[in-house]
């Protein structure tokens, strides 16, 4: 076989399995978000029919007060959730490499075991710790005359923040880590020498060095708040708060599978796309533009 | 390399760390014993808050479903009933919960496998060929990654329902096959490790060029390997809106997938608490080995994916 063909060869079972399952997925979706089906017949028994329908499932979607409710709770969680858990990520990290604890492998290990645990079963886990008469926490804040009712309208965004905040912090932590230890020696020897405080190096030489780690970090974070869907729908049963359409996704899978209205969910998903996608690329774009700068 | 390398050193290092050694050691040196306790402290109790649902599960997985209600979740029950409610979990109807974890096991198993394999081909092909087509192979699969797996699982049951394939193991199987973002990690590594002197010192000893990747470049990848392959297990073993959009049949489903299921019921038969518990154990336990075990491996390859990243 000569190297000409030789690459196909390698490239092939993976682009194949890639076009079936992204490519045609979504040019699929596209076509179905410019169609609009309709029924014919009481209950749609004398066959459907597909009409083009132009903008009207992106206008629907965009003008939907569920939709866009949803994409504003997603931006606010995204905005706090992924803060939080970024600068806990780097703190920990930190600390952990600043070789000040006891014990850090015990530690790390702790922080990053969530990450195996699938978010249903997190979400499960957590669900029986918000429950009032079955969570110990609800019993010990209301010994200490805090009543807090987690799956309250208002409260359960927090909620299912925290899910998210238990289960990925530690990942998150790991690839700080990781870069944090290819930072050369030297550095610290320089900064010693110089009479640096520990706080100083943070700022001065970590924190500057770990940026691509916190890019990719938070970039991954984005695209996950996006994604929101297994944590607040097994909550919904529970809490009053969660509505079908509580997540941009969980309003797409509504659409397609409750209301029946599938030119509706696939324009839903590609806004959904295209958000992480653009959101993905500006944070990409405003890493490499300051790493220019530098 | 040199990464994966301090990072297997580490533990060492920080235990010679009072001593002479590099960067651990010399930040070490004088540091008060006060500092290292209040840190130990604020440690430790982080790592409760990150302990806390699984304590709660091992402690009530124990107790019966009137214990569960009648006791404090944080200390065992009148009764330790752990094995008459997990042999309740095993034999629930008809045995379906063993039958979730052989599920995901094959999902998960046979999906990283296979999904590794490919990703690591086209990865070094993209890494290793100057070839027309390359860099729009790269931006394709680029966006691949950056678009969500939720948005694709929608219309890829659209595709999948015309083609009669939806509520069968294909369905689920079929998209766990694919990782891109193991694409990029193996095309990372092997433009690194991979090199192109080794590969024409092979050609001249006329080894063919699918000889080349199996013979001379996969034992080097070995690290990458492992990384894509525990991604990829944990993000199948993870997926909940994929099969829940392809499956019907309960026996076809996954744990996680199951369990949501008899949670679901916990709201008309209270008996759905224990079963649930103690199923939420058993799929925890796995896995929870399984990351503290392999947790050295999982840093030292993503760290060639965020260094050059």
């Amino acid at each position: 076989m000569r190297s000409k063909t030789a690459p196909w060869v390698l490239l092939a079972p993976f682009l194949v399995l890639f076009i079936g399952t992204m490519i045609i997925p979504i040019i699929m979706a596209i076509g179905y978000s410019f169609t609009r089906v309709e029924r014919s017949g009481l209950l749609g028994e004398a066959g459907t029919e597909s009409t083009f329908a132009g903008l009207s499932n992106y206008i629907a979607a965009l003008t939907n007060v569920n939709f866009i409710e949803s994409i504003g709770r997603m931006i606010l969680f995204g905005v706090v959730q992924v803060t939080v858990m970024i600068v806990a990520a780097t703190v920990l990290a930190l600390l952990l490499e600043s070789a000040a604890a006891k014990w850090p492998g015990f530690f790390r290990a702790t922080y990053f075991l969530p990450y195996g645990i699938p978010g249903v079963i997190a979400t499960i886990l957590w669900s029986f710790l918000y429950v009032p008469g079955l969570s110990p926490i609800v019993d010990v804040l209301q010994v200490v005359g805090i009543n807090i009712d987690f799956l309250g309208p208002n409260m359960v965004l927090w909620s299912i923040a925290n899910i998210v905040t238990w289960t990925y912090t530690g990942y998150n932590m790991l690839i700080i880590i990781a870069q944090l230890k290819s930072i050369p020696g030297e550095l610290y020897e320089a900064a010693k020498i110089d009479g640096a405080s520990s706080f100083r190096v943070a700022m001065a030489i970590q924190l500057p060095l770990i940026r691509p780690a916190l890019m990719l970090t938070i970039i991954f974070s984005i695209i996950g708040t996006l994604q929101l869907f297994a944590e607040p729908r097994l909550l919904q049963t529970m809490s009053a708060g969660i509505t079908s359409e509580y997540t941009p996704n969980m309003s797409a899978y509504a659409f397609a599978f409750q209301y029946n209205d599938v030119g509706m969910a696939a324009a839903q998903a590609v806004i959904i796309a295209v958000a992480a996608f653009t959101l993905s690329a500006i944070a990409l774009g405003i890493s490499s533009w300051t790493e220019k700068r530098r | 390399m040199t990464t994966t390398d301090t990072t297997k050193n580490a533990p060492a290092a920080r235990r010679r760390a009072a001593s002479t050694d590099s960067r651990a050691g010399s930040r070490d040196a004088g540091r008060k014993p006060t500092t290292t306790i209040i840190v130990t402290a604020l440690l430790a109790i982080i790592a409760l808050y990150f302990l806390v649902p699984v304590y709660w599960v091992v402690i009530n997985a124990t107790k019966s479903t009137e214990d569960l209600f009648g006791t404090s979740g944080f200390w065992f029950g009148e009764s330790f009933q752990l094995f008459e409610n997990l042999g309740a979990v095993l034999s629930a109807n008809g045995g379906i919960f063993p039958r979730w974890g052989v599920n995901s096991l094959l999902y998960a198993g046979v999906g990283s496998v296979v999904a590794t394999y490919f990703a690591t081909a086209a990865g070094y092909a993209l890494a290793k060929y100057r070839f027309p087509g390359r860099r729009f192979v790269y931006v394709l699969v680029l966006g691949g990654v950056l678009v969500p797996g939720t948005a694709v699982a929608l219309p890829l049951f659209f595709l999948f329902s015309s083609i009669g394939i939806t509520n069968t193991y294909w369905s689920v199987l079929i998209p766990s096959l694919v990782s891109p973002f193991g694409l990029f990690l193996a095309s990372i590594y092997a433009s690194a490790a991979v090199p192109d002197e080794m590969l024409e010192a092979g050609r001249i000893d006329g080894v063919g060029e699918l000889g080349l990747f199996h013979r001379l470049a996969l034992p080097q990848l070995v690290p990458a390997l492992v990384t894509i392959l525990l991604f990829q297990f944990v993000a199948i073993w993870n997926n909940y809106m994929l099969p829940l959009v392809m499956l019907a049949d309960e026996r076809l489903y996954p744990i996680t997938l199951g369990l949501d299921n008899w949670r679901a019921q916990t709201d008309r038969l209270p008996e759905f608490y224990q079963l649930t518990t103690g199923g939420a154990l058993l799929s925890v336990i796995p896995l929870a080995i399984l990351i503290l075990v392999l947790q050295r491996f999982w840093r030292g390859g993503l760290t060639e994916g965020s260094v050059k990243g």
